[in-house]
């Protein structure tokens, strides 16, 4: 193999990595959010159902979700799909897998704020939906920062999941290499690749801690 | 609106519990406008409870309330307990403010978005004049220089006048204190008690829950004493305070004492 097919074939699959890494945050977040509403809800049969769906999604392998993503449509209902389905299979479990976990944190964030607050916001007349945009989300966002860094460093390495669907991100890139070169070289680089990504998270999340210090309860 | 004998509130039989708890128990009361009334008595009376159900963050399982004369919640012929619908209790709820015993400001808000986030965004006032009055506000709760201070940067005292301030830049008709000085260093008291003496010199509304009997004794046209979920004995503050005929008065005023 060439030096340059190596730096091409790593390029792509950092590029591949990262995409996944931000595609599942901007699809989890939100979702985690209407998840963890779902969670708290009056309605007894929804709340029933997020909390089956969660325990699901937490109780169970995230390789074994992908592997019933990609393959579900096939033996499940007998449609067969592209072959881009591996990268849009890996994005669909991986939202739904953290969203689960988004939903846990956000919940906790919300039941921990002082009824106080609620009451206060209440009687000046906010209705409830303003009373959650503009009182209530802000200071969970500020509470819950922590618990969101862990997360988003695991799911920097979990995206070297979406080898076993055979999606071309950096760890698969990296094995193929490994493979044809018979040197470790590619691991060490996809290693450094990783830690480099959560070094660039972690500087990020405490940025944004940072930018939340403006106050305190 | 402010013809002598105006009821700004008026609670009539009102009962609540919670469970088989019963804290409230055939409570009557009317505050006309201009009127500062001081309830006293002792911890778990229902004093809370019934600022509570007065601004609509608990409902009454009986009775009626009204405001200005509109009934907000009354007794339907089956004799189940019917408030009005959510729109207009959302409009009720601009007659009224109270200040909370902890407080309870925004901590993500400055001390001037605390005072003006309301009037803006509830009532959608215009921005302008609602930042000129609640620098008027703020001048007024000694707090000038304070604006953008955020709540953790500031004393008790400072942090419940701006939630004075916060609730006063709505215009209520009525003001409710539940024991506004409770959550204070003792030195710190005195502030908020200036603060609602010049309230009451200019004949604000307000209902005050508050132990300070001296305070009550001065301030208040009237004071009610509660013990067990009843109004045991109303009057003018002298006379209650001076000649009180319930032995259970009585004998919490004298605790106060010692
Ligand atoms: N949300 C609630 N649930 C159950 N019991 C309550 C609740 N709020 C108040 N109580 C009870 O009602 C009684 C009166 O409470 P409260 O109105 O706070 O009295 P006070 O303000 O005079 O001390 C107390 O026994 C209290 O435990
Ligand atoms: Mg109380």
């Amino acid at each position: 193999m060439e030096l340059s097919t190596i730096i091409e074939l790593l390029g792509t699959g950092a590029i591949t990595s990262v995409q996944i890494f931000l595609f599942t945050l901007v699809g989890a977040l939100p979702l985690g959010l209407l998840v963890s509403f779902g969670r708290m809800s009056k309605l007894l049969v929804l709340r029933w159902f997020v909390r089956l769906y969660i325990s699901l999604m937490r109780g169970t392998p995230l390789i074994l979700q992908l592997f019933i993503v990609y393959f579900g449509p096939y033996y499940v209902l007998g449609i067969q799909m592209g072959a881009d389905y591996r990268f849009t299979a890996t994005l669909i479990a991986f939202i739904l897998n953290y969203a689960a976990y988004f939903s846990e944190i956000y919940r906790s964030g919300i039941e921990s704020m002082p009824r106080g607050q609620y009451e206060a916001a209440t009687v000046l007349g906010y209705s409830r939906t303003q009373t959650f945009v503009r009182i209530i989300f802000p200071q969970v966002v500020k509470r819950i920062i922590p618990p969101m860094t862990n997360e988003t460093i695991t799911l920097v390495k979990d995206t070297a999941l979406a080898f076993t669907l055979g999606v071309a991100e950096m760890f698969t890139q990296a094995r193929a290499i490994v493979a044809s070169q018979g040197n470790l070289i590619a691991f060490l680089i996809a290693g450094i690749f990783y830690y480099g990504f959560n070094a660039v998270v972690a500087f990020i999340m405490e940025r944004v801690e940072k930018a939340f210090a403006y106050y305190h309860e | 609106m402010s013809s002598p004998e105006h009821n700004i509130l008026r609670i009539t039989n009102a009962r609540k519990s919670f469970g088989d708890t019963e804290v409230l128990r055939d409570i009557s009361l009317s505050v006309n406008a201009g009127e500062v009334v001081a309830v006293i008595g002792p911890s778990g009376s229902g004093k809370s409870t019934l600022l509570r159900c007065a601004t609509l963050l608990e409902r009454l399982d009986s009775g009626s309330l009204c405001y200005d004369g509109e009934p907000v919640a009354q007794l339907d012929e089956h004799g189940c307990m019917v408030y009005a619908s959510a729109k207009a209790l959302q409009a009720i709820r601009m007659k009224f403010g109270l200040v909370f015993q902890d407080f309870n400001l925004f901590p993500h808000f400055s001390v001037m978005r605390n005072i003006t986030d309301p009037p803006i965004n509830v009532q959608k006032r215009n921005k302008q004049e609602v930042y000129e009055e609640a620098q008027a506000l703020l001048k007024k709760m000694g707090l000038q220089g304070k604006e953008d201070a955020m709540p953790c940067e500031l004393s008790g005292g400072q942090q419940q006048r701006v939630s004075i301030a916060r609730a006063l830049a709505l215009n209520p008709e009525i003001l409710y204190f539940d024991e506004p000085t409770s959550a204070l260093d003792p030195e710190l008291t005195g502030e908020i008690l200036r603060v609602i003496r010049a309230l009451a010199a200019e004949r604000m509304t307000m209902v005050i829950v508050t132990h300070e009997m001296n305070f009550a004794r001065e301030v208040a046209d009237r004071i009610i004493f509660m013990d067990e979920g009843y109004i045991v004995e109303q009057g003018s503050a002298k006379t209650l305070v001076d000649n009180p005929q319930h032995e259970r008065l009585k004998a919490f005023l004298n605790k106060l004492e010692t």
